[in-house]
């Protein structure tokens, strides 16, 4: 029996189409991450499947459980951490911590050893007021809540965004002790580096799934050559390799710029073309795609685009 | 010439130093990366420079102007946008335009003829009766950011502009910001993303309360041996003690 199943899922606010039928299923001790920007659809869902919502159309279970029929079993097995903070801000840390593990029948003793590694990290500051805790506090603290009752199935909407990338490194590293102790993980995020940190992910946008599998799967299905591009002065040579008759796409990836070529080109004759527009130091060189190359040429497909 | 030059600033709030003796030069026309872990101090130094809240001691001239002393020169001369809130929802397009160049104290015909070139700009000359809530979120931002750039500041401060927003939009944005930085407007920036500190002229980092590094790019990476920011950004926030 999968963790989650996903089936046909649809989901609208007035005009807004915020889910157009999305199926997936989330075995079991698995991290499955939805990666997509703001507006995917992301939050909607979390919010159905942990039956905060329910769905216009389609089918889902939680842990065997029809989001439905069985909603208030689900909210005891489950642990949610929604994107924006919503604990009692003038509870300290440890009150909040306690209030939750009583609303859920159960004592902080009992599972400590579940959230140690985390909330030891903020139990020094455990007569704190909530509200005067620093973001990467804050969520730590949001995170141990959700644990506390030793959920089968943890929700995680946006744990990192704004999150900066140190803390982020942090929350994945705990995320990976959890998969250990067989709690399976659906975790959203805009950031398409963090994709590669789960088992498979979701490229969610506009309310609908666009690949399902994999990270390497879904890099393996890119199909097209990347060269990762360099030179002298590169926002100038953005907009010369964009122009140039062998370049399909190009994008700007940090300190070098991703082309895809047409067919036939080659990174020679591409260099001397742009050695002889003025560009010095030009390197290019054939790269492995990563995720967000595979977003970018998947959102941009004219299937996904124009519909 | 510096856009921004700060000398020993520094921010205490009771006993716990926020902002500890910060210096560093901002200067004209460069895009300026903002770095920092979370806690480490960014938005309270970002604040002050914007004449939000005052220096404990020390100095921060913006603009040509003391933050201290004369906070309202100081916010009449930058531009602001964040992520979090950019422009009112139930106006319209170019209401939002009026409202904000008309708060900068630009005359009502300078405003309708710079509109009109801006939407042609943008390509959205469709979008001026539109409600700004019912934009995707990737038109608010840039509509965000020209509105923030409208009334030509010497400077803008943009705190994390690209949060959320999907990987196309997010260069297109910067493309923006390449435009705005040409025109001769300084641009300092915050961000989480690390390919974004690559499209910055200069980037400091902060650690707990202080500027500890401030290079290009490419001399930081080559001063910590690494191969990209997100490294030199690890190296330097894993030895904070406060987040």
């Amino acid at each position: 029996m999968a963790a989650i199943e996903i089936d046909g899922i649809t989901k609208r606010y007035g005009s807004v189409e915020a889910l157009r039928g999305v199926s997936a299923s989330v075995e079991r001790g698995e991290i499955f991450g939805l990666i997509g920007p703001d507006g995917a659809g992301k939050s909607t869902l979390f919010r159905i499947l942990t039956t905060l919502m329910s769905a216009d159309g389609g089918r889902a279970s939680v842990d065997g459980l029809d989001v439905a029929q069985e909603y208030r079993k689900i909210r005891s097995r489950v642990g949610y951490m929604p994107e924006r903070f919503s604990l009692y801000l003038d509870l300290t840390v440890e009150e909040n911590l306690k209030l939750f593990a009583t609303l859920f029948h159960t004592t902080v003793e009992e599972n400590y050893a579940l959230v140690q590694g985390i909330y030891g990290q903020i139990a020094p500051f455990k007569n704190r007021r909530a509200a005067a805790l620093s973001g990467g506090m804050k969520q730590k603290l949001a995170l141990s809540c959700a644990l506390i009752h030793k959920p089968s199935i943890l929700f995680l909407d946006e744990p990192t965004t704004g999150v900066d990338p140190v803390s982020r490194e942090e929350l994945w590293e705990i995320l990976g002790h959890l998969k250990r102790q067989g709690i399976t993980t659906l975790v959203s995020t805009p950031y398409m580096n963090e994709a590669r940190l789960c088992d498979r992910i979701a490229l969610m946008q506009e309310g609908r799934f666009l690949e399902v599998a994999s990270p390497s799967a879904i890099v393996a299905r890119h199909g097209r050559t990347v060269w990762a591009v360099r030179g002298d002065r590169m926002s100038r040579l953005l907009v010369d390799l964009r122009a140039h008759p062998a370049v399909e796409t190009c994008f700007a990836f940090g300190d070098r710029h991703h082309v895809t070529p047409c067919p036939g080109a080659t990174t020679r004759h591409l260099r001397e073309e742009m050695e002889a527009q003025g560009h010095r130091e030009v390197e290019i060189q054939e790269i492995a795609p990563g995720i967000e190359d595979c977003f970018i040429r998947i959102a941009g497909r004219p299937d996904v685009k124009d519909e | 010439m510096n856009v921004i030059t700060t000398e020993l600033l520094t921010k205490r709030f009771g006993t716990f130093t926020a902002v500890d003796r910060v210096t560093f030069e901002v200067r004209r026309g460069e895009i300026f990366g903002f770095l920092g872990a979370n806690g480490a101090g960014k938005t309270t130094a970002m604040r002050i420079l914007c004449g939000l809240s005052k220096p404990t001691s020390g100095k921060a001239i913006v603009a040509g102007h003391d933050v201290a002393t004369h906070p309202d020169h100081v916010k009449r001369h930058i531009g602001y946008m964040s992520q979090k809130f950019s422009l009112y929802e139930d106006l319209k397009v170019w209401e939002n335009i009026r409202l904000y160049a008309g708060i900068y104290g630009m005359r009502p015909a300078e405003i309708k003829a710079k509109s009109a070139i801006l939407l042609r700009q943008l390509e959205f000359e469709d979008g001026r009766d539109k409600l700004v809530r019912s934009l995707p979120l990737g038109w608010k931002q840039k509509l965000a950011f020209s509105v923030a750039v409208f009334h030509e500041p010497r400077i803008v401060f943009l705190d994390e502009p690209t949060g959320g927003v999907d990987p196309v939009t997010r260069r297109q944005f910067w493309e923006l910001i390449y435009q705005v930085a040409d025109r001769g407007i300084t641009v300092f920036v915050t961000t989480h993303y690390m390919d974004e500190a690559e499209y910055c002229d200069r980037v400091s980092i902060m650690v707990d309360g202080r500027v500890e590094v401030l290079d290009s790019p490419e001399q930081l990476k080559k001063r910590f041996r690494a191969t990209s920011m997100e490294e030199v950004f690890r190296h330097l926030a894993r030895g904070t003690t406060r987040s």
